[in-house]
C-alpha cells in the first residue's frame, strides 16, 4: 500500500482550469518526480471549490493550506517552500479581508462560513431509515428537554426570542404564530406541516424530509406540546414518493420508540403524526386551501380571517409550518434562542436553504445565513456563470417573485431587503438567469405556470392571467405594440389588488418586475420586434457569414430539419422557410460563421 | 424495541448510540474498516445512486473488503450526482460526484485498496451546526 503522507489538491472547477490549472498540477508531479516525491505526495484534481474568483485554488492536506491565485510557476515555489523547507508561501496564502491577514489554517477561512447548515444539518450526514443515527445527534434531545423541563409559554418564547420566520415564503414569526394558535380555545387543536412544495425549481423540503424527517416529527411534536395538539398531519405531495417512504419509516421507528403516541416519555403529553397527501396543486401551499384539500373539499383558499389558528382543520385551531421552519425547531432548543439569534440579520435570523439552480456552475442545495450578498451566492459557492457568461439576473421566489438585477448583487439577502427590492423570498428556488435569457420569456415561463395552477375561484387571477399571458405571447411572436407595455402594467395592478389569496395577489410580480428592471428588453421586442438576448424564436433568424464560412459542412451535417445547403469547401445556406431556428448550428460552427440577428 | 419511557431513557440511549457510532467511525480493526455514505434523495436516485450503492456493496463484498456502506439523504451537490462520502480510517472524509459503476470501481481500486486519492473530489465547503 502506498502510503501518502501529504496531497496536493488542485481545483480542476471551469473558472480554474481556464486559468491553467492543468497546467499547475503539471507542474506540481514534475517537481516532485525531480526530488523523487511522487510516492510519498500525491497531486490530486478536484471539483469546483466555488471560490472561483480566487483561483485557481491549491490546497494541502493535511495541514489544510489554503493558496490562491497560483500560477504554473508558483508550483515550483510551493514544492520548493511548502513541502521541501515546510515554509508556507505566505504570498500566496488566502487572506481574511477584513484583517488582511494571511489566514494559514484553511479551517479558519470565513469562506467556510458562507454555508452554514441549520435544517440541512443531517441531511448527507445520517441514514434517515435509522431512527438510532438522529438520536446520536441529539435526536428527541430537545422534545425532551421541552417535555420535561419547559413550559409551553417558555418554549413559545425562545421560539419568539430566536426571531424564527416563516420558511415557505411569507415570512410570519413562528413563535407568533404558535402563541396565537396556544390562545384559541378548543377541544382539540392540530399541528400541520405544509410540505406542499409547489414552486418550480425548490425542492429543500422534499430533500429534508428525505435526508432527515425525525427532525420534522420531533418539531411537530414540540409544537404540539406548546398549542395543545395531540394530532399531526403532514400534507404532502403524492409526486414525492420516496419523502412520503422516509416519512412512513420514521413515522413508525418515533412510535415504536415512544416518542410518538401515548405518554411520551413518561410525561403523559400525547402526540401522533398522520400523512395527508395532495395532488400536486400549486394553491395548496396557501394555508387555507390546504387545510380544505385536507378535509376532502376543493384545495381553493378562503378568505382570512379567521385565520387557522382560530378556525383551521374541522373548524378547529390549527398551526400550519412549512418543512424547513420545522427542521429548525429542535437546534433552536437544544442550542438556544441567543445562539440562532446571533445568525442572520436584525429583522431575518438564522439560515435560508435555496436551490441554486439555472446558467451557474455548481447547481445545488445550499444553506446560507440570511444577509449574505448574492454575489457571494453566485460566485463564491456557486462558481460562477455558466461558461463565462455575463450575470443578467436571479430569479427568486418563484411564481411570486421577481428578478433582482446586477445592481442589487451586494443587497445582503433577507424577507425585507427582497421585498424592498421588487421580489421575495418564496420557498427558496433561485434561479441565475445569464445573457442568453430573455426577460420577457422568463416572465411569460411563470405566467404560463401560474395560469396552470390558478384554481380558478376569482375572476382577476382566472382570467386576468390569461389576458397577461395573451400579451406576453405577442410579444414575444414580435406582434407586440407599446400601448401592450402599458396594459400589461395596469392589468398586473389589478390582478394584484383584487385577487383572494397569496397566489392571484402575488402571480403578476414577474411580469412587474421584469418591466421595472428591463423596460429595454420589452421596447426591443414591441418597437424594433427584436430578442436582445436571442431567446424568443419568432424573433431571431440565423445567417450564414460569407466572409467566416469555410464549408466545413459541420451546419450542414447537424441541421436537424435539413435547411442548410452548401457543397464541401464552399459558402453553406439557411433556407428561412425551413429553419426551426433551432440554434444547433450556430453552437456547431467553430469559426463563428453563423449569425443571429 | 422497548419504548423510551423518560428523558433520562432518552439520554442514555443517545449516549450508547453515541459510542456506537464512534465505534464504527474509529472501527475495531482500524485498518480494515471503511465508511461509505451514498446520497440517497430522489435526485441521487434518478442519477443512479442505487445501482452505484448496489455495486459498491457486491464489489467490496466480492474482494473481501470490510466496509460500511449505508445510504444517506442529500449532500446539495446536485450538478455532480450521485455523490458518495468516504471515510477511510484516522483520514478526513472525502467527498466524491459522478459516482457511476466505473468510478465506483477506481475508488474501491485506487483509493480504497491503495490510499491513492482520484481526481474528482467534491471539496466541502460548509460547515453544519455541531463544529460551530
Amino acid at each position: 500500500m502506498a502510503e501518502y503522507n501529504m496531497h496536493i489538491l488542485v481545483c480542476g472547477g471551469t473558472g480554474c482550469k481556464a486559468s491553467q490549472s492543468e497546467l499547475i498540477k503539471t507542474n506540481f508531479i514534475n517537481r516532485l518526480n525531480e526530488y523523487g516525491l511522487d510516492d510519498e505526495i500525491q497531486v490530486v484534481m478536484t471539483g469546483c471549490f466555488g471560490f472561483c474568483e480566487k483561483g485557481p485554488i491549491v490546497k494541502i492536506l493535511p495541514d489544510n493550506t489554503f493558496y490562491t491565485h497560483v500560477s504554473p510557476e508558483d508550483a515550483y515555489e510551493i514544492v520548493d517552500e511548502h513541502v521541501i523547507k515546510g515554509r508556507k508561501v505566505e504570498r500566496l496564502l488566502y487572506k481574511d479581508p477584513e484583517t488582511n491577514e494571511p489566514v494559514g489554517d484553511s479551517k479558519g477561512m470565513d469562506f467556510y462560513k458562507k454555508q452554514i447548515r441549520i435544517a440541512l444539518r443531517n441531511c448527507g450526514f445520517i441514514n434517515p431509515e435509522n431512527i438510532e443515527e438522529y438520536i446520536g445527534r441529539d435526536g428527541y434531545a430537545a422534545l425532551g428537554a421541552c417535555l420535561s423541563e419547559k413550559t409551553p409559554d417558555e418554549v413559545i418564547k425562545t421560539i419568539k426570542d430566536s426571531g424564527l420566520r416563516g420558511r415557505g415564503g411569507g415570512g410570519f414569526p413562528t413563535g407568533l404564530k404558535w402563541e396565537l394558535t396556544r390562545k384559541s380555545v378548543s377541544d382539540q387543536k392540530y399541528v400541520v406541516c405544509n410540505a406542499d412544495e409547489g414552486d418550480p425549481g425548490a425542492f429543500m423540503d422534499r430533500s429534508i424530509l428525505e435526508g432527515d424527517p425525525h427532525s420534522v416529527l420531533e418539531a411537530m411534536a414540540i409544537c404540539g406540546y406548546c398549542i395543545g395538539a395531540d394530532k399531526g398531519l403532514v400534507y404532502i405531495r403524492a409526486e414525492y414518493p420516496l419523502a412520503i417512504e422516509r416519512l412512513k419509516t420514521a413515522i413508525n421507528q418515533a412510535q415504536e420508540y415512544g416518542l410518538l403516541g401515548t405518554d411520551i416519555l413518561g410525561t403523559g403529553f400525547n402526540f401522533d403524526v398522520e400523512i395527508r397527501y395532495g395532488a400536486g396543486a400549486f394553491v395548496c401551499g396557501e394555508e387555507t386551501a390546504l387545510i380544505h384539500s385536507m378535509e376532502g373539499l376543493r384545495g381553493e383558499p378562503t378568505v382570512k380571517p379567521p385565520f387557522p389558528a382560530e378556525k383551521g382543520y374541522n373548524g378547529k385551531p390549527t398551526n400550519v409550518n412549512n418543512v424547513e421552519t420545522f427542521a429548525n425547531i429542535p437546534p433552536i432548543i437544544n442550542k438556544g434562542a441567543a445562539w440562532f439569534a446571533s445568525i442572520g440579520t436584525e429583522k431575518s435570523k438564522g439560515t435560508k436553504v435555496f436551490a441554486l439552480a439555472g446558467n451557474i456552475n455548481n447547481v445545488g442545495l445550499i444553506e446560507v445565513p440570511m444577509g449574505i450578498t448574492l454575489w457571494e451566492i453566485i460566485y463564491d459557492i456557486g462558481g460562477g456563470i455558466k461558461d463565462g457568461r455575463e450575470f443578467k439576473a436571479v430569479q427568486t421566489g418563484g411564481p411570486s417573485g421577481g428578478c433582482l438585477t446586477k445592481s442589487f448583487l451586494d443587497t445582503p439577502i433577507d424577507y425585507d431587503n427582497l421585498i424592498a427590492a421588487g421580489s421575495m423570498m418564496g420557498s427558496g428556488g433561485m434561479i441565475v438567469l445569464d445573457d442568453s435569457n430573455c426577460m420577457v420569456a422568463i416572465a411569460k415561463f411563470y405566467l404560463e405556470f401560474t395560469l396552470d395552477e390558478s384554481c380558478g375561484k376569482c375572476t382577476p387571477c382566472r382570467i386576468g392571467n390569461k389576458r397577461l399571458f395573451e400579451i406576453l405571447e405577442k410579444i414575444t411572436n414580435g406582434e407586440g405594440t407599446p400601448e401592450d407595455l402599458s396594459r400589461l402594467r395596469m392589468l398586473s395592478n389589478v390582478i394584484k389588488d383584487t385577487s383572494l389569496c397569496g397566489l392571484g395577489q402575488t402571480s403578476p410580480n414577474p411580469v412587474l418586475s421584469t418591466l421595472d428592471n428591463f423596460y429595454d428588453e420589452y421596447l426591443a421586442h414591441v418597437t424594433s420586434a427584436s430578442c436582445p438576448a436571442g431567446q424568443c424564436k419568432s424573433l431571431v433568424h440565423y445567417t450564414i457569414d460569407a466572409e467566416q464560412c469555410t464549408g466545413c459542412t459541420l451546419c450542414f451535417r447537424n441541421c436537424p430539419v435539413g435547411a442548410i445547403s452548401g457543397e464541401k469547401r464552399s459558402l453553406h445556406y439557411i433556407d428561412q422557410s425551413l429553419c426551426i431556428k433551432c440554434g444547433v448550428c450556430f453552437e456547431k460552427c467553430k469559426f463563428d460563421a453563423v449569425l443571429i440577428a | 424495541m422497548n419504548k423510551i419511557k423518560s428523558l433520562a431513557d432518552l439520554k442514555k440511549l443517545q449516549a450508547e448510540v453515541q459510542s456506537k457510532i464512534k465505534l464504527r467511525e474509529k472501527g475495531d480493526h482500524p485498518e480494515n474498516l471503511v465508511q461509505i455514505k451514498v446520497s440517497m434523495a430522489t435526485c441521487g436516485i434518478a442519477s443512479g445512486a442505487k445501482e452505484t450503492m448496489n455495486y459498491l456493496i457486491e464489489e467490496l463484498e466480492h474482494q473481501g473488503i470490510d466496509a460500511l456502506v449505508t445510504q444517506t439523504g442529500c449532500m446539495g451537490y446536485c450538478y455532480a450526482e450521485p455523490t458518495i462520502e468516504l471515510t477511510i480510517p484516522g483520514q478526513d472524509p472525502v467527498v466524491y460526484g459522478f459516482v457511476n459503476k466505473a468510478k465506483a470501481q477506481e475508488i474501491i481500486d485506487k483509493h480504497i485498496k491503495l490510499n491513492e486519492m482520484l481526481d474528482g473530489i467534491i471539496p466541502i465547503t460548509y460547515i453544519t451546526i455541531d463544529n460551530r
